[in-house]
């Protein structure tokens, strides 16, 4: 086995349907995470991960130190919220967030102190159930963007076996380079949770996925791996193929391991552990120090950026302040994204918090814009070709706009991931995804899954 | 906050790739161009008037009836363009140049703006009109004139189709056709291949068509699906037929449209399936109707009545061969399921 691993960097088992060659422009990949100063104030939303939102705790003029619960909930499907600065609570009042979506959110004005709250010292973990707890008392959402809580993933269920663990550090989306600096810059990080999380779950495999165009992530992680002692040398570095949506997570199971995640089920459902390399590290981190999830890095790019870099930030800093941080406009925006272009949001509004969701905040120019003259469709069928989940996006349009919700349903709409690989691809410029979207709201009013 | 005023906002994606409706219609042009310049060099000038006055008239009809039916102004999308030049390259080059208005209006009118424009009609324009002419004005649409190449005069002569015709499958395949060449009635396999010999404008050089042919296969403008479970069927098809005679089959496949139609009719976007399986059962389909067409019927040609039914099939082709998604689980199972808990 050792044997094996010495001379091999694991190849994909699988190679999953459709998907599209993107210009990577990873611009800051060089660019070595700098820290942001502590920003005046911070707006904390209630609700920065899939699933419910929390209740506030605090209340204006409360006095909050870092790392502080500031809100929570009993639901399941949530995690807390955590101060990410020391200061005086200025109000606590619904805001617009980035989406559109309205949320209360906590502002906290900072007292420059920094100061650490009692609650936050290294975690005991002894047992995977330890873990869990641990996990969702640090606010650890997926941070790949999605925002899906990680306690969650690491709940193992005894009828759900899980074998493999897979760290995903494909970071497929163009311009983002936070993932891609967290493997040069935090690779033991990446490694001691990697090593405990085995521990814990005695994983089979444990597989830490990267595209192919990052090859010093792929040497720095592997050189790493192989001094594997602790794990019984099950860490295996895997370079896939740089394709988009090499990194979303039916697609990384698909690959990693040749397994397919069933409609409607979780990589658990085939015995996989799905979790981002900035969760990863951010979990070694946490177990060390005890320290909430405060702050997270972002990439600053795009052409109307002056100067485009990693940066670490405060959650809940104003995305202004960020760009500011960064140098600025080079000229007005025409369009500023939360996020990647191909999943990533368009905003109206820079000043609205970073979430701990958020990996990217790009701006571009009018002229970087990519337009294209909107016409019907001619069923090229180019929508169907780059669709990893192998649906007909344009038919999947056809009866959105008809309202079929049953129709919908057998043509699988349930499976679509948003990828946007369909409306990339599409010559007529149809806004597929806006399409998908609608599809998916036809289905839900009309109770059909 | 001044400055970002004008922020747009559009859902994701927010990078498109550069494939146009228009650079994909540009392409489809550029690959009809070896066969345009193979039509006027066997047929003469008058197969250059014939195409001006097709894509003319298509362009004016898309025109016109946009306007008409308060439309946007759809002429930059080249399509017109491509229908135009392949009507075109489906008539004999005597065809009146007035048939070659009515054709154009056929395409463009009533097959394709009266369904809604580009994407929604349900045949291939430049196929339906051709059988509308070919219908409406026999005479004149089956007047094939011989290759004027090196000077010869413009006689009207059978194709080569309407002669292997004449060959019964009862027995002998080969010795029939080797009186035929014999004879003069069927030019020899080279000139078949090259594309001196009666027929339609932009069908006789294969040479011209392939190289077509292989610059969309290569610009992914078009799959090979299509294409080759056509010719394949057809090949099979005829193998049999001749009692595995090589040389007529080679001369089935040189003669008629067929590979103008293989390559560049029945890849029609617009009516043709857009999944995989869907595209190979259309393409056994139209090979199975050339087939019997040519071989069974009365008629010479069978390229464009196959395609054109296996047009009207695709819907439900395509409904048939539904392809299965990422993680599909029938729909059975889980009923079951459901039933038991
Ligand atoms: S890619 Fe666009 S034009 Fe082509 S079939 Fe899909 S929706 Fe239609
Ligand atoms: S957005 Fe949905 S339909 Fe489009 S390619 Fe991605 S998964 Fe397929």
């Amino acid at each position: 086995m050792s044997k094996l691993r010495a001379d091999a960097i694991l190849k994909a088992v699988a190679r999953g349907r459709g998907g599209v060659q993107v210009a990577h422009n990873k611009r800051t990949a060089d660019n070595e995470i700098v820290r942001m100063p502590i920003p005046a104030t911070v707006v904390l939303p209630m609700q920065q991960h899939i699933g419910a939102p929390c209740k506030p705790l605090v209340k204006a003029g409360d006095h909050v130190d870092v790392g502080q619960v500031i809100g929570d909930t009993d639901q399941f499907l949530s995690v807390p919220i955590h101060a990410s600065v020391s200061g005086t609570v200025k109000s606590v009042a619904d805001i617009t967030l980035a989406n559109g979506r309205i949320a209360p959110a906590v502002t906290i004005e900072s007292d420059g102190l920094q100061t650490l709250h009692e609650s936050v010292v290294p975690p005991v973990v002894h047992t995977k159930e330890d873990l869990v707890k641990a996990i969702r008392a640090s606010g650890l959402v997926g941070l790949g963007g999605a925002g899906f809580p990680s306690f969650v993933k690491l709940t193992v269920k005894d009828d759900k076996p899980i074998d493999t663990l897979i760290v995903n550090a494909a970071e497929c989306e163009p311009y983002i380079t936070v993932d891609y600096r967290e493997c040069i810059e935090n690779s033991w990080d990446i490694m001691t949770s990697v090593y405990t999380l085995g521990e814990l779950y005695g994983f089979k495999h444990i597989i830490i996925a990267v595209e192919d165009n990052k090859p010093e992530a792929i040497r720095i992680l592997k050189s790493i791996a192989d001094k594997d002692i602790h794990t019984g040398n099950v860490v295996r570095v895997m370079a896939l193929k740089s394709r988009y949506p090499q990194g979303a997570e039916k697609m990384m199971v698909l690959s990693a391991t040749g397994r397919k995640v069933p409609q409607g089920k979780l990589p658990a459902d085939v015995g996989c552990i799905v979790m981002n390399v900035a969760s990863v590290a951010f979990v070694a981190r946490y177990l060390k120090t005890g320290k909430p999830l405060t702050s997270r890095s972002v990439t600053v790019s795009g052409d109307c950026i002056k100067n485009p870099a990693n940066v670490r930030v405060h959650i809940g800093t104003s995305m202004q302040e960020i760009i500011d941080f960064c140098g600025g406009f080079t000229e007005p925006p025409a369009k500023i994204l939360s996020g990647g272009p191909m999943m990533g949001a368009a905003i109206v509004d820079t000043h609205v918090p970073l979430l701990k969701s958020n990996n990217a905040v790009l701006a571009f120019s009018e002229k970087a814009l990519a337009k294209k003259p909107a016409s019907d469709c001619i069923r090229c069928g180019r929508c169907h070709a780059a669709c990893p989940m192998g649906l007909i996006p344009t038919q999947i349009e056809k009866y959105a706009v008809l309202g079929d919700a049953e129709t919908l349903s057998t043509l699988g709409t349930s499976v679509c991931m948003e990828c946007g690989s369909c409306a990339y691809s599409c010559p007529a410029g149809k806004p597929l995804v806006q399409y998908m979207r609608l599809a998916k709201e036809v289905m839900r009013q009309a109770g059909v899954k | 906050m001044e400055e970002n005023k004008k922020l747009v906002v559009s859902a994701s994606p927010h990078a498109k790739s550069s494939a146009t409706v228009r650079g994909i219609m540009l392409d489809v042009i550029i690959a009809l161009i070896p066969a345009a310049f193979a039509g006027v060099t066997v047929f003469g000038l008058r197969a250059a008037l014939v195409m001006a006055v097709c894509i003319g008239c298509c362009l004016l009809c898309e025109f016109l009836a946009r306007k008409v039916m308060k439309r946007s102004n759809t002429l930059g999308d080249l399509s017109a363009v491509v229908t135009g030049l392949l009507l075109a390259f489906n008539l004999p080059v005597k065809t009146p140049l007035w048939i070659c208005a009515i054709g154009s209006f056929v395409a463009i009118v009533v097959v394709k703006q009266f369904f809604g424009g580009i994407g929604h009609n349900f045949a291939n324009p430049a196929i339906t009109a051709r059988i509308v002419l070919l219908v409406s004005f026999a005479s004149a649409l089956t007047n094939f004139t011989a290759p004027t190449v090196g000077g010869a005069d413009a006689v009207s002569t059978a194709t080569p189709l309407a002669s292997l015709s004449k060959i019964t499958l009862a027995g002998g395949v080969g010795t029939q056709l080797s009186d035929l060449i014999a004879e003069g009635q069927i030019p020899a396999l080279l000139k078949m291949f090259l594309g001196v010999r009666p027929g339609c404008i932009g069908e006789t050089c294969a040479l011209a068509l392939l190289l077509g042919a292989a610059y969309l296969l290569i610009r992914g403008v078009i799959k090979i699906t299509i294409p080759a479970a056509y010719l394949l069927t057809f090949t099979c098809f005829m193998l049999i037929a001749s009692g595995f005679d090589l040389t007529y089959t080679a001369y089935e496949l040189l003669s008629g449209g067929l590979l103008l139609g293989a390559f560049f009719m029945a890849t029609d976007y617009t009516t043709s399936p857009i999944n995989t399986a869907g595209k190979v059962v259309f393409g056994v389909g139209c090979g199975v109707l050339t087939a019997v067409i040519r071989l069974y019927c009365s008629l010479p040609e069978g390229v464009s009545y196959s395609i054109l039914l296996m047009n009207i099939a695709c819907p439900l082709i395509e409904k048939l061969t539904a392809p299965k998604y990422f993680g599909f689980i029938k729909k059975k199972k889980e009923k079951k399921a459901g039933d038991a808990a």
